[in-house]
């Protein structure tokens, strides 16, 4: 059997694994956006902070994706939770960085003149410094989702679902189509996942 | 107006206070600059007035309420405030720039916009064109406009202005200064005025701080600055030709000669010819029937067109004129760069007032030196 016709016959099986990945990856992309944004954000008010967590989120993402989950394990058991938490960490990185160098770059006059003519903390970070950081936010989420996409598919190992469960599959009962299957989805899905937030980010971008 | 008592600035990791033992006032509807050289403390003490910095030492009144008692916000909301980088918020347009203060008050949208619309003719914008834009498609100049146009967003009684006009080119910040200087007669803001620039600090002034290492070495007006410096250091300042500087203090409607002979367009060739002949110049300015100066006919006009039959269809375009609240100085340079001995003097509408010579400048320097000397 060649990978085409396992693709064509066994589409609905497919179709609710590459659900179940996006799924995986969405949720935890979106979890990582809200802490990684709020952490960014607070951050930039303290230097001590900032080196304390871009150095924690900087070693998080240098452990490997097996050594994490299997840290992991006796915490959380095995299944999608788990799967989910360490795609959480992974993602924490880029977007708590991008967050804080978004707001880091904006040039010193323009928070000058808007506490100097009055403006309160909270309107100057809601109406000048996140909107102004947006488009680094953005490439910030961008990365993490990529990354996220491949390092999903080791998550299924733990029993997390998703498109991975082909490959270890496909490893265990050497069936090399079942290994091609899963990778092929995978790396479309990600490549689709950097074209449509590259897109946005480029939205934002145009002032 | 404005009152600093015994106020020190000292930086933390400092030992040299930025600003020592100030004491002044500032007046109701003055602008007082504050000048010196860099690091003498100027934008600091502005910078205190709406407590972006706080003093380590002494007091400052607004209308004779001790500031470190206002909430900042509050105090700040009725400041006025540009910088020399302008600050414009690249992600807004100009109305939302504009806007910023009045947002802050929370007014109804349609008072901001109308608001917004007067503000952008004021300074010069045509809101039409202008509003929906993002800074980043202006020019400099604009730009300082906007960057005005949103410090008197709310109308506040004083502003401060941190070299205001400085990014600009020497053309168009003589032009915005005067523009700026015109907009003051009417609203006689109280306007605190930091510039590095002593022909700026000059022409700008009621009143001029000269400030070295953080103290305040001579305070009085722009005339007696140039007249009785306080010190070396004042005179070093200000600079040896002085009589020269004089000239930023003189409006160019002070001191233009209104009684020159000039064409109407419709003129006949006779009196342009007789009025030539009259003319020192050898060339006569023309005005169209409301006054506005067209251009100018020279005799040698006259000999290349011999077809012409009324003093419009000879008149070349003109450069050397320029309007009535220039100073005498922004004179003298369009003399320089175009090499006229003179210039031709226009209102707000482009209508002509008069001329004024080179040597009309070098009286009005004389007679400064005559009364210096005396």
């Amino acid at each position: 059997m060649n990978v085409f016709e396992f693709m064509i016959t066994r589409r609905e099986s497919l179709w609710h694994l590459t659900v179940e990945h996006f799924y995986l990856v969405f949720l935890a992309v979106l979890i990582a956006v809200i802490i990684g944004i709020i952490v960014g954000i607070i951050i930039t008010y303290s230097y001590t902070a900032s080196v304390f967590a871009l150095t924690i989120c900087q070693v998080l993402m240098t452990v490997p994706s097996m050594a994490m989950l299997g840290f992991l394990l006796p915490f959380f058991g095995i299944g999608f939770r788990t799967g989910m938490i360490a795609l959480v960490l992974y993602s924490l990185l880029p977007i708590v960085r991008n967050t804080y160098t978004g707001i880091r770059e904006i040039p010193n006059s323009i928070l000058e003149s808007a506490y100097g003519m009055g403006m309160t903390p909270w309107h100057v970070l809601l109406r000048i410094q996140v909107p102004l950081a947006l488009p680094v936010i953005m490439a910030g989420i961008r990365t993490a989702t990529v990354m996220v996409i491949g390092i999903a598919a080791i998550a299924s190992y733990i029993g997390a679902g998703g498109l991975g469960e082909l490959i270890f599959h496909g490893i265990s009962r050497t069936q090399p189509y079942r290994i091609l299957a899963g990778a092929i989805l995978i790396s479309i899905m990600a490549v689709m996942a950097d074209l449509i937030l590259g897109w946005v980010e480029e939205r934002l971008m145009v002032r | 107006m404005i009152k600093l008592e015994n106020v020190t600035k000292i930086f933390p990791g400092s030992e040299i206070p930025a600003v020592d033992n100030l004491n002044m006032e500032i007046n109701e509807g003055e602008v007082c600059v504050l000048v010196g050289p860099s690091g003498c403390g100027k934008t600091t003490t502005m910078k205190m007035i709406n407590r972006i910095f706080e003093p380590t030492e002494g007091k400052i009144y607004v209308n004779g309420e001790d500031i470190s008692k206002i909430n900042p916000i509050k105090l700040r909301l009725g400041i006025g405030y540009v910088i020399q980088e302008i600050g414009l918020f690249p992600h807004l347009n100009i109305a939302e720039n504009v806007a910023t203060v009045p947002r802050e008050l929370k007014w109804p949208a349609n008072k901001i916009n109308q608001r917004v619309d007067e503000l952008l003719t004021v300074v010069g914008l045509d809101p039409k064109l202008h509003r929906n834009r993002k800074p980043s498609g202006l020019s400099g100049g604009q730009r300082q406009r906007v960057g005005v146009a949103r410090a008197m967003a709310a109308d506040p009684p004083i502003m401060l202005m941190d070299e205001p006009f400085g990014a600009v080119d020497p053309i168009t910040r003589a032009r915005l200064q005067n523009e700026f200087l015109r907009l003051q007669e009417q609203l006689k803001k109280t306007i605190v005025f930091v510039t590095h620039d002593i022909d700026e600090a000059i022409k700008m002034g009621d009143r001029i701080a000269a400030m070295r290492e953080g103290k305040l070495v001579q305070y009085s007006d722009p005339n007696e600055l140039l007249s009785s410096p306080a010190d070396e250091f004042v005179a070093n300042l200000v600079g040896r030709n002085r009589s020269i500087k004089r000239l930023h203090l003189i409006r160019a409607y002070e001191a233009v000669r209104s009684n020159v002979p000039f064409l109407e367009k419709g003129d006949s060739m006779e009196s342009v010819r007789e009025k030539i002949e009259d003319s020192e110049l050898r060339a006569v300015l023309v005005v169209d029937d409301r006054q506005k100066l067209i251009g100018l006919v020279s005799a040698d006009d006259i000999k290349k067109d011999r077809g012409a039959k009324v003093a419009g269809d000879l008149a070349q375009e003109i450069e050397n004129y320029v309007t009535d609240d220039a100073t005498l100085n922004d004179a003298l340079s369009v003399m320089l760069n175009l090499g006229e001995g003179y210039v031709a003097v226009v209102d707000d509408g482009h209508k002509l007032k008069g001329t004024i010579t080179l040597g009309d400048l070098l009286e009005v320097v004389k007679d400064d030196d005559a009364r210096a000397a005396s």
